[in-house]
């Protein structure tokens, strides 16, 4: 069913046609630049995080880019690029396979053990 | 007892639990997705061209380095919101083909044009603050990806609201044809920012499933509300008036009470019949057309570069054998 919807609310304007989100919307452009995630280092000592993408035609586009886009104020003093198509995720169906055996070995955390009062400082 | 996805969904959003790209969603949660950040980076894009009109006639060489610097986050910001939407599975150039063909909408506010140096000021101090507002909320938005963009755009949208009451303050304390100006700015721009908070509740059809999502977590009048609350006393500062006869103190209720919206306008705005709606799509087409050789250009040399790497990989090859 298409739904037409016209009153709506901040950062949504709604629009007279249709569903905006309904066409094509699966088909990437055979012109569009690739996509590519960007990790910063927000200072030295600590590790570089994702904070977002971008497209650009190749690499030193993306690092310029990146500069530009993610750290106008001194957020970073290293970037990482990595293609997007380059990363493999895990599948969130599969989070309860994959992440579950870890809940029921509880003798893995330090809290596990039952230690007498007049240890100290372990 | 089985539950449906849909209602797994619901519990997690119930829960505070963000949803991430790859999890489960509805599609019509997906869709309005969609559809609000696109239209939300379409606005941080468009939203640059009133402003891009004072860049080389601004008064001094450091409220040009302000605007430009404004106006470059206002890219970046649209940068980060694109970026969100296409998580969801929409690519850029769909996006970009829905804004220019018309099809996509953005903020209306846009659509009024900016006549003197004051309206920096006052876009900066209201239609900014007006953004902020309604912002500020969408950084606990249920949708991840959307969330994660809005802390970035929160954090640097704070100095667009500041440099503009500042810009206006110095106006205020100017000659009497700079108050003349600081004065008639926020007249033009006072009644399109109240209406950037979208329709009164009880039209706002969409409202009800988008608090239910969690995608929004306040109606647009209580929005508004603060909006009015907030303004209404830094103009006091500003030693300047709100255009609005009815604007008074209501100690009962705690809140400014304001005069009536003319929704007429607001229809015929975003319908396409604003001051400047073609004007504004016009210059994004043409500035998408003229940079069409720029983008091929760019694609080519990479393509050229990968394939010289191959060729240069190749030869190392056959020396070493």
């Amino acid at each position: 069913m298409k739904t037409f919807i016209r009153k709506m609310f901040y950062g949504d304007y709604g629009e007279e046609k249709n569903n905006a989100a309904e066409s094509n919307s699966t088909n990437a452009s055979k012109n569009e630049w690739p996509l590519w995630e960007v990790f910063i280092r927000s200072k030295q000592g600590l590790d570089h995080k994702h904070v977002g993408s971008l497209h650009a035609a190749d690499a030193v586009m993306a690092l310029e880019n990146a500069r530009d886009v993610y750290t106008r104020r001194g957020e970073g003093v290293s970037i990482w690029l990595v293609e997007s198509k380059n990363i493999h995720a895990s599948n969130p169906d599969d989070s309860a396979a994959l992440f579950e055996p870890a809940n029921d070995k509880i003798y893995r955390h330090p809290s596990f053990y039952e230690l007498p009062d007049e240890l100290k400082h372990m | 007892m089985e539950t449906s996805l849909e209602e797994q969904f619901q519990q997690k959003i119930d829960q505070e639990h963000k949803i991430e790209p790859k999890d489960w969603m509805p599609d019509k949660y997906r869709q309005t997705l969609i559809r609000q950040i696109s239209q939300h980076a379409h606005s941080e894009v468009v939203g640059m061209l009133p402003e891009g009109n004072w860049i080389t006639r601004a008064p001094s060489l450091r409220r040009k380095a302000i605007l430009l610097a404004k106006i470059q986050d206002e890219a970046g910001h649209g940068l980060y919101l694109y970026s969100a939407a296409e998580t969801l599975g929409i690519s850029r150039d769909e996006m970009y083909h829905q804004l220019h063909s018309g099809k996509a909408k953005y903020s209306s506010i846009f659509n009024y044009p900016t006549l003197t140096w004051a309206d920096m000021g006052a876009i900066g101090w209201l239609v900014d603050g007006a953004a902020i507002m309604n912002q500020v909320p969408l950084c606990r938005t249920s949708f991840g990806p959307y969330a994660r963009a809005m802390v970035r755009v929160c954090k640097e949208e704070s100095f667009h609201q500041r440099q503009g009451f500042e810009s206006l303050w110095v106006l205020s304390k100017g000659t009497d044809e700079q108050k003349r100006m600081c004065q008639d700015a926020i007249d033009r721009w006072w009644w399109p920012c109240l209406m950037m908070f979208g329709p009164p509740d009880d039209e706002s059809t969409n409202t009800i499933q988008s608090m239910q999502w969690k995608i929004k977590r306040f109606s647009n009048d209580a929005l508004r509300q603060k909006f009015v609350d907030m303004i209404a006393e830094q103009i006091k500062i500003l030693g300047m008036k709100l255009p609005d006869p009815d604007l008074k103190w209501n100690e009962e209720k705690k809140h400014y009470d304001y005069g009536k919206i003319n929704w007429d306008e607001f229809w015929q705005v975003l319908k396409g019949n604003g001051p400047c709606n073609k004007e504004r799509l016009d210059a994004r087409r043409k500035a998408w057309d003229e940079g069409a050789w720029v983008r091929e250009a760019a694609s080519a040399y990479a393509e050229k570069k990968h394939t010289n790497q191959l060729n240069n990989s190749n030869k190392v090859y056959e020396n070493v054998h």
